[in-house]
C-alpha cells in the first residue's frame, strides 16, 4: 500500500523557491511599458474638499493620467457592501476617489499614473487640493455618545448596525441566579500589518479585449466578479491571479479597496500596463484594520459556579466605512459563550462609525474580543465565589458527550447555525495545567519574589468556527506526460502552506509523492469557482473538496488500469505513481492511464500509440469515447459544509512581572489547541505560533494611535510596535485531535487559532501576578508599562516605594 | 498631517544627470547609470531583476530588503544606488538554487522557517551573516533571538526560525 502522508509534517512544496529569491511576488511581475501609480490621500478625519487643482500635476513631465472623481467615469458610485445584513441601519461604503467629502485620514483622493513610481509621488504633491476640515468625535465611545460629530450627516448617532440576538431565555436565568458577575472590557485596534503590503498590476489587451489584473488578494474570483460587473464585462475575459502574497491575515480580502478598481480603470483607459505597489504608510492608513470593541458582559451563576445565563452589550467601532457588513461583530457576538454550556443567552451589539481607517477582519475576527470577555468574565467569576479558575470552567465545559452543542437562535457569521460539533475541552485545560506545571505554581512564585519579580498564571480558551461556506471546489486532474498530479482550487494562498496540504490529500488516494502533485491556486485561469480565503477555512472546504475528486479519479485510475492489466478492480493497489496487481510486478504508470483513457488521433510520443484508433487497446464495439465518458482522468467536485465546525484550544502562560519596570516577561507558555485530524502537523504549529505571534501584539504591543483630531499616531513600523524574535517566547505546543463528523477528512481550521486567547492568558497572567500588590483587575487589551504602572499606584506609589 | 518620504528629484533624468554606477554583485560586475535618488533596493530589483530582495517598509525597521555589502548586512532600502559605487554585495540569490540550497536555506526549509517567503531573503542574509563572521556564534534561544531582532517576520513567530539558525549551523560544521 502507498504510504499515507496525512498527518505526516511533510516538507512545503513551494519553499525551494521562496527560498531562493525565486517568489513572484506583484512587484516582481516584469512587464513591459508598465506605468506606476500613486495616491493623494486625505490628511484630514473630516473635511469637505472644495477645490481640487491637478494642472502642475499633469504637466509634470513623466505623468501618464490624472485622475480625480471627476475623470472616472461611472466608476465614481459607491463601493460594493459586500455583505448585505438587515440589521444594517445606515450602510455605507466609500468610493474609489472622494466626492464632496473626506471620511478618515489616508482616504484616496486622486490618482496619478506616470512612467514610474519616483515621478509619480512627485506629481501627487504638486495636487493642490482645499479643505474645509469639520469636528470629529474619534474614540469609540465618543462617536457612540449623544451629541457625537457624525461621520455621514445622515447616520443618526454614528449608528451602522443595531443587532440583538437571544438563545434561551437569559431574564429568567438572571432572576434566578444566586450570583451575577459583570464587567467591561477594551480591547484595542490593532492592524494585520502583512510584510508584503497590497499590490495591484492590471494589463488590458485591446484586440482579446481581455483584461488582465494581478492582485495581492485573499480573494481573487471574488474581485473577478466584481471588476467584470463594474467594467461590464463577461467574467470569462477578466482573469485575476493572486501569485505568492507576502502575508495577508485577513486584511487582503475586502474587495473592493479604491485602489483594485483604480489600477485596472486606468490600464484600460491608458492602454497600458498599470501596476500600484503599496508602501508601508499606505498599509497604515489605507488598508483595513480591526480589534475595538467594548464589552459589558454579565454572568448570572449558581453558588457553585454553574453559569445559567449571559448577557454582553458591546459597542463595535467600524471605521468610516462598513463594506464587510457586520461580520466581525457577528463572530464576537456568537462566540461570546466560549466552551462554556450556558444555555440563556442575550447579545447586542452596536457597530459604530469613526473617522478613521474602515474596519474589516484581521485574523481573530472578533474573536479575541469575545475570548477575552469571557475569559475575563469567568476570572472574576471565579474570584468572587471563592473558586479556582480551573474549576469554574470545568463546572461549565460542554462535555463530549453533549455534542453537537447547538445554541439555538444564534447564527454565525455564514447565516447558519451555532452548532459545535466535537471537543474535549476538560481533557484540554487538564493539559495545559500539566505542561505549565500547576503543581509548582506556589513554588514558581516564591521563586520570582525571591528575585523581587511577581509571578502569575495566565489562562485563556477558546472555542473557534472555522471552514464557513458557502463551498470551494476541487479540481484534480493526471498529466498524461509526465503523470504528475494536477490540483486546482479557487481560493488563494497567503504563505500558509496550502500547496502542500492540498498536494498530501490528493497525494494519498492516487499513490504519488506531495512533489509530485501540482496545486495551482488563485488564477481564475485556472480554476474560477469559488470564494476567497479567510476564517480559517482553506483545509476544511478546499481540502474536503480536493479530497473528494481525488477520490473519484481513484476510482477511475482503478478501473481503467483494471481493463489494462486485465485484472479484478479490487486487486489494483496505487502506489509510486503506478496502478499494479497487489502481490505482482505486474503495472501500469499513471501516466500510462492517463493517456490510455484519452482516445487518441495522433501518436504524439511513445505512449500516445496505444491510445490510438489502430492500437490494438482501442478495440471497441462503440464510440472511442464511451457515451457519459469524459477523456483522460479529469474530475472536478466541491464541498459545501453543513455549518461551521468548531476548533477550540487552551493557553496558560507564567507571566512575570517587574513591578518597578513595570515589565513583563513570559516565563512559558502552553498551547494545547485541537483543530481535529491534522493534515500536516508542521504546518499547524507554524500557524498556530504564528497566529500567537499577533496574539501577543495584541496583548502587549499593538494598538494603532489616532490622536483627537482623528491623525494616525503610529503609521509605520518605528512607532507601531510589533513582536520581534526577542520579545515572542517559546511556545510549547499540546495537539489534541478530536475528529470534526461535519467532513470526510475530519479537519477543523487553524489559521487564527493561535491569535485568540493569547491576550486573555497574557493579561489575565498580569492580574494574578499582581494580586498581591493589590493592583486590581486589568480589563483592557493590550497592556502598556504605563497602564502597570498606575495599576501599581502611579507617582505618588513610586515616589512613596 | 503625516510625514511622506521627500523624493524631490525625478527618476525620469536626462542623461547627463544620471551618476555612473559601477557594482559587483552576487560575483558579477554591473555597469549602469542611475538617478541619484534611486534607492538601492529599486535598483537590485528593477534594475538588474534580482526581485528576490524585498521591500518591506521603506524605513529601514523590517530587514526585508536586508543585503550584504562588502560582507556586512545593511538595509538595501536605506541605502543609494550610488553609495554602492565599488562596492560588493550579495543578495539571496547567492546562496544556493533551487537544485541546490544553501546551508541556511536549507535549514529554514527543514525546520519551516518560512511561510509566506516574504521577510525570509532578509532572514537568510542576516542569519547568513550571524553564521559566517562568527566564529563562535551564541546559539542559546537568546542570542539567536537577538542575532534576528533586526528583522520582522509576521507569519511564522519566530521559532521556527531559531530552530533553523540551530540547524543551519550544524550543516554548515557537518564536515
Amino acid at each position: 500500500m502507498a504510504t499515507r502522508t496525512f498527518g505526516e509534517p511533510v516538507q512545503r512544496n513551494i519553499d525551494d523557491r521562496l527560498l531562493t529569491g525565486q517568489g513572484h511576488y506583484i512587484d516582481d511581475i516584469d512587464l513591459p511599458s508598465v506605468a506606476h501609480a500613486a495616491f493623494l490621500r486625505s490628511p484630514f478625519a473630516r473635511a469637505k474638499i472644495t477645490s481640487i487643482d491637478v494642472s502642475a500635476a499633469r504637466a509634470h513631465p513623466g505623468v501618464l493620467g490624472v485622475f480625480t472623481c471627476d475623470n472616472i467615469g461611472h466608476i465614481d458610485q459607491d463601493l460594493p457592501l459586500l455583505i448585505p445584513h438587515p440589521c444594517l441601519v445606515g450602510p455605507r461604503t466609500q468610493r474609489p476617489l472622494a466626492r464632496g467629502d473626506v471620511y478618515y485620514v489616508g482616504q484616496t483622493v486622486a490618482m496619478v499614473v506616470a512612467v514610474d513610481r519616483y515621478t509619480a509621488e512627485d506629481a501627487v504633491r504638486l495636487i493642490e487640493v482645499d479643505y474645509d476640515p469639520l469636528p470629529v468625535s474619534v474614540e469609540l465611545e465618543d462617536a457612540a455618545a449623544d451629541g457625537a460629530n457624525l461621520v455621514h450627516e445622515d447616520v443618526a448617532g454614528n449608528v451602522a448596525a443595531h443587532f440583538v440576538q437571544n438563545s434561551g431565555d437569559a431574564a429568567a436565568a438572571f432572576a434566578r441566579a444566586d450570583h451575577v458577575t459583570k464587567i467591561t472590557v477594551r480591547v484595542e485596534r490593532s492592524t494585520a500589518a502583512p510584510m508584503e503590503g497590497r499590490a495591484v498590476c492590471a494589463r488590458w489587451d485591446r484586440i482579446t479585449e481581455q483584461l488582465m489584473v494581478w492582485d495581492s488578494t485573499q480573494a481573487p474570483i471574488s474581485v473577478r466578479g466584481g471588476l467584470a460587473s463594474l467594467f461590464d464585462i463577461d467574467e470569462d475575459r477578466v482573469r485575476v491571479v493572486a501569485p505568492d502574497v507576502g502575508g495577508g491575515f485577513g486584511q487582503k480580502v475586502l474587495f473592493f479597496y479604491p485602489e483594485e478598481v483604480l489600477v485596472p480603470m486606468a490600464a484600460i483607459q491608458l492602454d497600458r500596463p498599470v501596476k500600484w505597489i503599496e508602501d508601508r504608510t499606505e498599509n497604515f492608513i489605507g488598508s483595513t484594520q480591526e480589534r475595538t470593541q467594548v464589552h459589558t458582559i454579565e454572568l448570572a451563576a449558581t453558588k457553585d459556579g454553574e453559569v445559567l445565563g449571559l448577557r454582553d452589550f458591546f459597542l463595535h467601532d467600524t471605521g468610516s466605512f462598513i463594506p464587510y457588513g457586520i461580520a466581525i461583530a457577528q463572530v464576537a457576538s456568537t462566540s461570546i459563550a466560549g466552551p462554556y454550556r450556558i444555555p440563556n443567552i442575550e447579545v447586542e451589539f452596536k457597530a459604530i462609525y469613526t473617522p478613521t481607517v474602515p474596519v474589516t477582519p484581521y485574523r481573530g475576527c472578533g474573536r479575541p474580543q469575545a475570548c477575552f470577555a469571557i475569559e475575563r468574565a469567568m476570572d472574576k467569576l471565579a474570584e468572587e465565589l471563592g473558586l479556582d479558575r480551573f474549576e469554574v470552567r470545568r463546572r461549565n465545559f460542554i462535555a463530549p458527550d453533549q455534542f453537537p452543542w447547538k445554541r439555538e437562535g444564534l447564527l454565525f457569521a455564514d447565516g447558519l447555525a451555532v452548532c459545535y460539533d466535537s471537543g474535549e475541552y476538560d481533557t484540554a485545560l487538564s493539559k495545559a495545567a500539566e505542561a505549565i506545571g500547576l503543581d509548582r505554581l506556589d513554588e514558581m512564585k516564591a521563586d520570582a519574589r525571591a528575585r523581587g519579580k511577581y509571578l502569575g498564571l495566565g489562562l485563556g480558551f477558546y472555542v473557534e468556527g472555522t471552514g464557513l461556506g458557502p463551498y470551494e471546489g476541487g479540481h484534480v486532474r493526471i498529466h498524461p506526460i509526465t503523470g504528475k498530479i494536477y490540483v486546482n482550487t479557487g481560493l488563494s494562498t497567503q504563505g500558509q502552506g496550502h500547496d502542500t496540504v492540498f498536494a498530501q490529500i490528493a497525494a494519498d488516494q492516487l499513490g504519488v509523492d506531495p512533489s509530485d502533485v501540482i496545486v495551482v491556486e488563485g488564477d481564475t485561469g485556472a480554476f474560477d469557482w469559488g470564494v476567497a480565503t479567510f476564517a480559517s477555512r482553506a483545509a476544511v472546504v478546499s481540502g474536503n473538496a480536493i479530497h473528494k475528486a481525488a477520490s473519484k479519479a481513484r476510482e477511475m485510475v482503478i478501473e481503467a488500469a483494471a481493463n489494462m492489466l486485465e485484472a479484478a478492480p479490487g486487486d489494483i493497489e496505487l502506489a509510486e505513481g503506478k496502478a499494479r496487481i497487489s502481490g505482482s510486478d505486474r503495472a501500469v504508470t499513471l501516466a500510462e492511464v492517463a493517456t490510455a483513457t484519452n482516445p487518441l488521433r495522433y501518436a504524439f510520443n511513445k505512449a500516445a500509440q496505444s491510445a490510438t484508433q489502430f492500437a490494438p487497446a482501442s478495440k471497441h464495439d462503440g464510440p472511442p469515447l464511451a457515451d457519459g465518458k469524459a477523456p483522460g482522468i479529469e474530475v472536478t467536485d466541491y464541498y459545501s459544509p453543513p455549518y461551521s465546525t468548531w476548533a477550540y484550544g487552551c493557553h496558560a502562560a507564567l507571566v512575570e512581572v517587574d513591578p518597578a519596570l513595570c515589565t513583563v516577561d513570559i516565563r512559558q507558555y502552553v498551547c494545547v489547541h485541537d483543530c481535529g485530524n491534522m493534515i500536516n502537523p508542521m504546518i499547524v504549529e507554524g500557524q498556530v505560533i504564528g497566529g500567537m505571534a499577533q496574539g501577543l501584539g495584541g496583548a502587549l504591543y499593538e494598538k494603532v494611535q489616532y490622536d483627537q483630531d482623528g491623525n494616525p499616531r503610529n503609521a509605520g513600523f518605528m512607532d507601531f510596535l510589533m513582536p520581534y524574535a526577542t520579545e515572542m517566547p517559546k511556545v510549547d505546543i499540546v495537539h489534541m485531535e478530536t475528529p470534526s463528523p461535519l467532513n470526510p477528512l475530519g479537519i477543523k481550521g487553524v489559521g487564527e487559532a493561535g491569535t485568540i486567547a493569547v491576550p486573555a492568558t497574557i493579561i489575565s497572567g498580569i492580574e494574578d501576578a499582581l494580586k498581591p500588590l493589590g493592583a486590581g483587575h486589568f480589563h483592557e487589551a493590550p497592556v502598556f508599562p504605563h497602564m502597570i504602572f498606575e495599576k501599581l499606584g502611579g507617582a505618588d506609589q513610586a515616589k512613596a516605594s | 498631517m503625516l510625514n511622506q518620504p521627500d523624493r524631490t528629484a525625478t527618476q525620469g533624468l536626462a542623461d547627463e544627470d544620471r551618476i555612473p554606477v559601477s557594482v559587483t554583485v552576487n560575483g558579477e560586475a554591473y555597469e549602469r547609470s542611475v538617478s541619484p535618488r534611486l534607492l538601492l533596493s529599486d535598483f537590485l530589483r528593477h534594475e538588474l531583476r534580482l526581485t528576490g530582495t524585498h521591500v518591506g517598509c521603506e524605513h529601514g525597521v523590517c530587514g526585508c530588503c536586508t543585503i550584504r555589502l562588502n560582507g556586512e548586512t545593511a538595509r538595501s532600502c536605506l541605502t543609494l544606488a550610488v553609495q554602492v559605487d565599488g562596492c560588493e554585495i550579495h543578495t539571496v540569490e547567492s546562496l544556493g538554487s533551487k537544485s541546490a540550497l544553501g546551508p541556511v536555506q536549507q535549514a529554514f526549509k527543514e525546520c519551516h522557517g518560512l511561510q509566506c517567503g516574504y521577510c525570509t531573503p532578509g532572514f537568510l542574509m542576516v542569519v547568513t551573516d550571524y553564521l559566517e563572521n562568527n566564529a563562535d556564534p551564541d546559539l542559546t534561544d537568546a542570542g539567536i533571538r537577538t542575532a534576528l531582532s533586526g528583522n520582522l517576520c509576521r507569519c511564522t513567530g519566530y521559532q521556527n526560525i531559531v530552530a533553523a539558525v540551530r540547524r543551519a549551523h550544524k550543516i554548515m560544521h557537518a564536515g
